[in-house]
């Protein structure tokens, strides 16, 4: 299959002048989805449509959803040409310019995230491919004069009686004359009918994947682009005071020092004298009043404030107050406590802008097309129609390519205005971790009482930590005080405890937070699943049972999972000396995980060696990519439970490179067996849930190794463990 | 002027003694299939040939790969090893975002050249410093296995 995957303007031009002729179809979405984008003006363009069938019979899906290696090129393509009876080898991609077509149906943005790609175009996309293969039979059919139902398509082929057969190209033009059907007509394939979805189809980018072709944000070439690097402010809340730059300018290949709203751009010919002339510039910054941020310093303050009860709740389920001050039963507390953590992308950030009196181009890897746009269209002073954004291949995403405040591209499109060209801004390794846009650190205090069959009577979690969404365009979904994301994974625990309280303390401080990853569940998962460990540990029962007994009915998707996982671990089979296994259940994004986790110590530092993953994600489109998923998500948690952490000293941030932020390698890389539930419901998220268990497994493994708790993230923070 | 044999071909530049190699090929030759990914030799994803070594292009000066054969990944399919790397990735659809595939498949093929049936120990070995931020490591091990069993048979 080809998938050319030029974003450029010229790509975009191309591919428009290639919809002269042929089927070009706008997307249908449910109608209970439609209400919600329905007042939003429509692209005036023809671009604005999902698919395109042009006279060679090329089917075009122009591709509403970033590819950061979730696979969702692939998955995408699997849903239109399931029902579009397309051939794959005739199945291109083209990423989509920003228009309220592509949206998301539920939020009124185009974006990339919360692992909801597939659910949210799961109706939409299959029926846009229903539409257009019906157009194009019926189209066959009038051509032949004989009844539609003796027509069907197969492999971008109709069908008809007496062997007649027509390929989709060649009857591309008389279906764009036929008018597209009612949505509510289509009948979809029921799950049995399926021939493309739950295929592991392989990746359709994979080739410019291996041969160095691929085009990230980073490689984008413009003739007379100049690059630039910032110098940045080195510390939280600093603000320039003085800069020499005679230094800067003297380094050859440096064009121009040109102060920004986010430091000092060095611009010139290539990046390596761009980096040249910042180190020679001589920048003098103005330190914030007040005591430097110091990140221990806040973690005593949210251990202060953990202990203290929260007016702000997000569940309250019977009276806990009275079921902890049990005297009678079997009491516990925890305290759980999670780092700042960078995203650090394979790709450093980057943003190209290409900016004219009349319009804008900007090129960049981004998840998050329409606040770009719109700011990049303020600092541009131009109208957001006149504003491209391209999207090219993201070297990685995790959330930080997801910014509502648009950091990377606005600086980029100041830059071109202020330059009047086209310019690259590249972030060396050190300005994105320096960078600011963090995971919040968390910490999170648990009580229980266990009754006398051991089970928790009552179970009180507050959590401590910084709103990601207040104060972005997401603050509508901040309802009484309570970040959806700061809770959840607390709020919805799904073990039967009769009285329950979820509560929150949301905490200011300096530094930028912003989706990690899995988000809240990343903390909550680790809190949560390692005290209901404690818990079964304390009730003296194996922490798989203890589980089982605490699920009831109401989560039958959990205990499918965990039925599973118990099967395919071999779970309470003896294992080689010294390892240990260690469980954790969560769910997320729609989707629930189980992960078994065995560990040993190596010097007294934890050593994973298999992973047996079971995720429940509805429909599987395409196994291949889920399993893929869960090994990207597990080795992503495992290198932040084991080392990584943004630490703040002095208002500075203190992990600059790989060396201070450490990222699993090869040899530390456990094998992860993933497995699938099967299942007929519609499709829930992938590329986040398998995350938020791994942490807990491995915590919990090693309890069972060393009856050590590791309550603190990362792991190495606890020194050397022995094995008891 | 600086003369350097890129893949076969020779390419004149003039840019400073200093200037990495990495930077001389992404933004003084468009060759943009070699990545950037820390500028400190701590991640593999610039890594060349160097007379067939794998080498970090990012710390290397231009000057010290004058008179040395260069091979990056847009070349590399041109070697006997590098079209079985390459063949051998796709069918285990390794890549995942992609962005350190080139660094991952020039080092693969440098230990295949050297080292045609590898262990698991030379794979770490050999790829410890390549590090895949989407964590794809089990599948880098696959393909490296699959192509020293198909050698150059299967692209
Ligand atoms: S960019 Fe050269 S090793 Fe990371
Ligand atoms: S595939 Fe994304 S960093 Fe390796």
């Amino acid at each position: 299959m080809s998938a050319p995957l030029d974003a450029s303007r010229r790509g975009f031009l191309k591919a428009a002048a290639g919809v002269s002729g042929g089927l070009v179809l706008g997307l249908t979405l449910p109608s209970a989805a439609r209400r919600s984008w329905a007042a939003a003006p429509m692209a005036p363009d023809a671009i604005n449509a999902f698919v395109k069938v042009d006279r060679s019979g090329t089917v075009t899906l122009v591709m509403h959803k970033s590819e950061m290696g979730q696979g969702v090129y692939t998955g995408l393509v699997q849903l239109l040409a399931e029902e579009l009876e397309a051939d794959l080898e005739h199945v291109r991609v083209e990423t989509a310019p920003v228009a309220a077509v592509y949206n998301h149906p539920q939020f009124p943005l185009q974006f990339t995230g919360g692992s909801m790609s597939i659910s949210s175009s799961w109706t939409g996309l299959r029926q846009a491919g229903a539409a257009a293969r019906t157009m194009l039979v019926q189209a066959a059919a009038r051509r032949w004069n004989v009844p539609v139902e003796e027509c069907r398509a197969e492999r971008s082929v109709v069908h008809g009686p007496g062997g007649r057969h027509a390929g989709f190209g060649e009857l591309a033009d008389d279906a764009a004359a036929l008018p597209a059907p009612d949505p509510k007509s289509l009948r979809l394939k029921a799950p049995q009918e399926f021939t493309l979805i739950g295929k592991p189809i392989k990746r359709v980018e994979v080739r410019e994947k291996v041969d160095g072709s691929g085009r990230f944000g980073l490689d984008v070439r413009l003739p007379g682009m100049l690059r630039a690097v910032l110098a940045r402010p080195p510390t939280l809340g600093c603000s320039l005071k003085s800069m020499k730059q005679p230094a800067a300018l003297a380094v050859r290949g440096v064009v121009g020092v040109i102060e920004l709203d986010a430091g000092v751009a060095v611009v010139a010919q290539n990046t390596h004298a761009a980096r040249k002339g910042r180190d020679a510039l001589a920048v003098e910054w103005q330190a914030p009043a007040g005591a430097p941020f110091d990140t221990e310093a806040l973690r005593a303050q949210y251990r202060s404030l953990a202990e203290q009860e929260s007016q702000v709740v997000a569940r309250n389920d019977g009276d806990v107050r009275t079921a902890l001050a049990d005297s009678a039963a079997r009491r516990l507390e925890a305290l759980y406590e999670l780092p700042y953590l960078a995203h650090a992308p394979m790709e450093p950030l980057n943003c190209v802008a290409d900016w004219r009196a009349d319009r804008l181009d900007v090129y960049t890897g981004t998840q998050m097309q329409s606040p770009d746009r719109a700011a990049a269209a303020e600092v541009a002073g131009l109208p957001p129609e006149k504003v491209f954004i391209h999207t090219m291949l993201l070297g990685g995403g995790f959330g930080r390519r997801a910014n509502p405040g648009a950091d990377f591209v606005r600086e980029a499109v100041e830059l071109s205005r202020k330059l009047g060209k086209p310019v690259q801004v590249v972030w060396t390794r050190e300005d994105d971790l320096h960078g600011g846009w963090y995971r919040p650190q968390w910490t999170n205090r648990l009580r229980a009482a266990l009754g006398a069959d051991g089970k928790p009577a009552g179970w009180y979690h507050t959590v401590v930590g910084q709103s990601i969404m207040t104060g972005t365009l997401m603050q509508g979904m901040v309802q009484k005080g309570i970040d959806p994301v700061s809770v959840e994974g607390a709020a919805d625990l799904p073990y039967a405890v009769p009285n329950l309280r979820v509560d929150l303390h949301t905490t200011t401080a300096p530094v930028k937070v912003l989706w990690w990853r899995s988000v809240g569940h990343s903390n909550t998962a680790f809190a949560v699943e390692s005290f209901i460990d404690e818990c079964a540990a304390a009730a003296g029962t194996d922490p798989l049972d203890y589980r089982r007994s605490l699920l009831t009915d109401k989560h039958p998707r959990h205990r499918a999972v965990l039925e599973m996982l118990a099967q395919k671990s071999g779970w309470g089979t003896p294992l080689p000396a010294g390892r240990a296994r260690g469980l954790a259940l969560h769910e997320s994004f729609g989707s629930v995980v189980g992960e078994v986790a065995e560990v040993s110590m190596e010097n007294g530092l934890p050593r994973v060696h298999r992973v047996v993953a079971v995720i429940d994600c509805g429909i599987a489109v395409n196994p291949q990519m889920i399993a893929a998923q869960l090994e990207s998500a597990v080795n992503y948690g495992l290198s932040a439970a084991l080392y990584g952490e943004i630490t703040f000293a002095n208002g500075r941030a203190q992990q600059s490179n790989f060396d201070g932020y450490p990222v699993l390698r090869i040899h530390e890389a456990p094998v992860v067996e993933a497995h699938v539930v099967p299942s007929a419901a519609d499709p829930s998220g992938v590329g986040e849930p398998g995350l938020p268990p791994i942490a807990p497994a491995v915590a919990n493994a090693i309890f069972a190794l060393t009856r050590q708790r590791v309550r603190r993230l990362p792991m190495i923070r606890a020194g050397r463990f022995s094995v008891a | 002027m600086q003369k350097l044999d890129i893949n076969g071909k020779v390419h004149q530049v003039d840019v400073d003694p200093d200037t990495p190699l990495l930077w001389v090929l992404r933004d003084v030759l468009d060759m943009t299939g070699t990545k950037f990914g820390c500028g400190a030799a701590l991640c593999g994803a610039c890594t060349v040939h160097l007379d067939g070594v794998a080498t970090r292009s990012c710390t290397l000066p231009v000057t010290a790969a004058v008179g040395r054969r260069i091979t990056t990944i847009e070349g590399v399919g041109a070697t006997r090893a590098g079209r079985a790397v390459q063949a051998a990735w796709i069918a285990e659809d390794v890549p995942q975002c992609g962005y350190c595939q080139s660094g991952q498949i020039m080092a693969a093929t440098a230990l295949l050249a050297k080292n045609p049936k590898p262990s698991d120990a030379d794979i770490d070995g050999a790829m410890s410093g390549n590090l895949c931020r989407c964590g794809i490591y089990s599948r880098i091990r696959a393909a490296v296995h699959r192509a020293a069993e198909h050698g150059g048979e299967s692209a």
